[in-house]
């Protein structure tokens, strides 16, 4: 028995040295710096981004007031572009929906589309407005508030813009006083969501624990469900009929028309700005998803794929009309096309990068099936 | 013991040993099922995994085992009770056949939950209800009259199973993938960098990896032999104890596993050991005093039950094929995951999947996908996304849903795509094929793609 015992332990040595020795060392033999990652992240790309956001809805802001005490056809055109600008970056945000963005139901107030017409005129007309009533899918305020019922607002009330002024001008128009309620609800519950990161940066970027309360998985998981979900289906898949009929009055910013496709590339871009790294409004390269999936991939191959897919991805929605409404009723196959780009790199983050990174999950036990 | 290969199975089923180790195994296997009940509700479980999801995943043959709304309960609180009888030995007949038939309606509910040590539990509660672990230091013994000794093979049958989980568990470690990829250790233990001390520093090193999967490997298959043999008992229950505290720091998701080994370990331990834990409990709840001279003169004997034995040693032969049952079967085991539960594979694949279905209305050819969420929890689409027995019964019942709504012929196709083992995600099943309405068999031989890896396994 003893005889047994020691082979026991000696096979143990000889394979943990033979091992040791004769195996090439695959891995970076640093542990992965995950608060560098973190703190990247945070300092250089959520914040800055919330703040662009915030300073663009400033002049949006400024130009809604500039429109108050003058309401013409060229303050409207003005307050357009602020607005357009404002809609750019919040593509940069939209993919942290996370902390106190969650708990408001941030997103759901900011970017819930297609606005709910009957919605917002009933809304117009009445005394106990709650804009705050937002907060999951039941028909609710959220589809009568934020960047696309301003959309709506600024484009979509009357035939041309001489009619829309004419709206914005009457006496005690609700028109222009529903368009100053709603941009002021942007404001305040954007410097909520900024405040409150400022708040709570550091024990964020210290958070990078592996549980699925930790920042680092949180954010990891919210950028993955975001690609498949904020980016792929709202903006591409539901308006081209993935998910039913086709319904090209549900793409973002229908109103405007020909901003859609703008959007959707500015979109694309901060998820592959954020996926490398790049500090906000930079080309400059900090540690980033990518040098992390890098440590953790043995084969090597995992994120040139995934580049690959957003490289695709762009090329394909270039090829879409400005308006996608206009795309899904002439030529949905595009708009297919285009989905079906994007969808190979939800299949490479949400499977092979969320595997590797080895994301834990505590809503069951597990022996590892 | 063992090494008297020439005993005739005559004398081996007349020897006789002391009933104690049964009498602790009742106790800690009763309570352990209870606690672990007790920790399943606390959690929310039966409300998030068997009320909340509108449709249920179920085993072959058992499509009819459902939740049964409210009543559920009932179920999880006849399991409770039915454990707190079987511990105290209180009508211990009725209790053990309760316990076995609650417990194991709980899992057969829905597949999703599948853990192997799950299935275990129910194994051991099955074969409790054949053996006498309620003759001693119970209600009914002290009604019915106490016995000490019984056939020795009550115990060894115990033992055996023991064995089989370790041992089957060690032959499936040794395959191409966990021995000279280490994976998925690999993936698991780099992701453990938050364990103090070792995470940031050992864990994420390459031979570390490899140590812990050979060792791991080793661990499984030697554990049997080395707590059978009574002079290394004492050590293999110490590398028992590190072993599974080691699993449990590392991988705390692994919820009741290592408990319920390493009290179905004790069951090696001599009968001293197991009279010495009944007095600790003796002392502890200032029982009376009940007779425990477990002498070998004058002492009361169990007669042998011939049906139990040959009925539990069937049963043992087929836990011992069952496992085995996948060389019938074409294909990567891991991959098709034909034959895989059931077999204690455990730790073996890290698996992710993407599966999304597309309802293709053949009347006028429009197709759409389904939103997953709409159907299944988070934790229901995770599983199903990389099992094909799950996408295959996923698709027929959006399949019925389907054709029931357009009141038309509908074809469900799937876009899958599974990563394995840290290797690239691959198509799993084909693409524009339609899989509703078709058989379960056929669904494996048309509908799989073959996994172009071959993982070498015995």
């Amino acid at each position: 028995m003893k005889k047994f015992l020691l082979l026991f332990i000696i096979s143990f040595l000889f394979i943990s040295c033979s091992k040791d020795d004769s195996t090439e060392i695959d891995i970076d033999p640093q542990a992965f710096d995950r608060e560098a990652l973190m703190r990247n992240l945070t300092d250089n790309i959520i914040i800055p981004a919330y703040e662009n956001f915030d300073s663009k809805l400033s002049m949006l802001n400024s130009d809604l007031q500039s429109f108050n005490s003058n309401v013409s056809i060229e303050n409207l055109e003005k307050l357009r572009q602020s607005f357009i600008e404002s809609y750019k970056s919040w593509q940069y945000v939209e993919m942290f929906n996370i902390g106190k963005a969650e708990e408001i139901y941030y997103h759901l107030k900011i970017n819930v589309y297609p606005v709910n017409i009957a919605r917002v005129q009933n809304n117009m007309s009445s005394s106990s407005l709650d804009l705050d009533d937002c907060s999951s899918n039941k028909p609710n305020n959220c589809s009568a508030q934020g960047l696309p019922t301003v959309d709506f607002l600024l484009y979509g009330i009357a035939e041309n813009d001489s009619g829309i002024v004419e709206l914005f001008s009457a006496e005690n128009s609700s028109y222009l006083s529903y368009l100053n309620l709603v941009v002021g609800k942007i404001l305040s519950n954007t410097s909520l969501i900024i405040n409150d990161w400022l708040d709570t940066k550091e024990s964020f970027i210290s958070s990078f624990q592996n549980n699925s309360s930790s920042s680092l998985n949180m954010l990891a998981n919210d950028f993955v469900y975001y690609y498949e979900k904020g980016f792929r289906a709202n903006k591409i898949g539901i308006p081209a009929g993935r998910f039913s009929v086709k319904l090209p009055q549900n793409v973002e910013a229908y109103y405007s028309q020909i901003f859609s496709k703008d959007y959707s590339l500015e979109a694309l871009k901060a998820v592959e700005n954020f996926f490398l790294g790049k500090s906000f409004g930079t080309e400059i390269d900090g540690t980033s998803f990518k040098d992390y999936i890098d440590y953790l991939d043995t084969e090597k191959t995992l994120s040139n794929l995934v580049l690959q897919s957003f490289e695709n991805s762009f090329n394909k929605i270039q090829l879409l009309d400005n308006n996608f409404s206009l795309q899904v009723n002439t030529d949905n196959l595009k708009m297919l096309e285009a989905y079906d780009a994007i969808q190979q790199g939800v299949v490479y983050l949400k499977t092979d990068m969320l595997s590797l990174m080895s994301i834990s999950v505590d809503y069951m036990d597990a022996d590892g099936d | 013991m063992f090494s008297k290969m020439n005993f005739s199975l005559n004398s081996y089923l007349d020897s006789k040993t002391s009933i104690a180790p049964l009498v602790v195994f009742r106790i800690s296997f009763g309570l352990l099922i209870f606690f672990s009940i007790i920790r399943f509700w606390l959690k929310g479980w039966i409300e998030t995994i068997y009320l909340n999801p509108s449709f249920h995943f179920s085993y072959d043959g058992f499509f009819w085992v459902k939740p049964i709304g409210e009543l559920t309960y009932l179920i999880f609180v006849l399991c409770l009770i039915s454990s707190l009888f079987v511990t105290i030995g209180y009508k211990y007949k009725t209790a053990s056949v309760v316990l076995f038939l609650s417990y194991t309606y709980i899992e057969l509910m829905d597949k999703t939950t599948y853990l192997n040590h799950y299935y275990l539990v129910s194994i051991i509660s099955f074969m409790i209800i054949f053996l006498p672990l309620s003759n001693s230091f119970s209600i009914d013994s002290k009604k019915n009259g106490e016995i000490d000794l019984i056939p020795r093979w009550n115990i060894d049958f115990l033992k055996f199973m023991i064995c089989i989980v370790y041992f089957y568990a060690g032959l499936a470690k040794i395959n191409s993938d966990w021995l000279f990829e280490a994976q998925p250790l690999k993936i698991w233990l780099l992701g453990s960098y938050n364990i103090p001390l070792i995470g940031e520093s050992l864990l994420q090193k390459n031979w570390v990896h490899y140590f812990m999967s050979w060792g791991g490997m080793l661990y499984d298959v030697l554990i049997p032999f080395l707590l059978l043999i009574s002079k290394t008992r004492f050590l293999a229950f110490l590398l028992v104890i590190i072993f599974h505290v080691l699993t449990k720091i590392l991988f705390p998701a692994i919820g009741m596993f290592p408990y319920i080994m390493i009290i179905s370990c004790l069951i090696f331990f001599n009968s001293n050991f197991h009279n010495m834990v009944i007095r600790m409990i003796i002392n502890a709840f200032n029982l009376i005093k009940i007779k425990l001279d477990r002498g070998i003169k004058n002492t009361t004997q169990l007669n042998h039950n011939s049906f139990s034995f040959y009925f539990l040693s069937v049963f043992l032969i087929i836990q011992m094929i069952l496992p085995m049952r996948y060389k019938f079967y074409n294909g990567e085991l891991f991959w098709n995951e034909r034959g895989y539960r059931f077999s204690w594979r455990v730790m073996l694949v890290e698996k992710k999947g993407y599966t999304s279905l597309k309802v293709v209305d053949k009347t006028n050819n429009n197709d759409f996908y389904i939103n997953n969420e709409d159907y299944l929890t988070e934790f229901q689409e995770k599983q199903m996304s990389f099992q094909p027995d799950f996408i295959y019964e996923y698709a027929n019942y959006i399949g019925q849903i389907f054709s029931k709504k357009f009141g038309s012929d509908i074809e469900i196709h799937v876009d899958s795509f599974v990563t394995l083992n840290g290797r690239r995600s691959e198509r799993l099943i084909k693409e524009n094929f339609n899989i509703y309405n078709i058989k379960k068999s056929e669904f494996y031989k048309k509908c799989l793609i073959p996994y172009k890896y071959d993982i070498k396994k015995i």
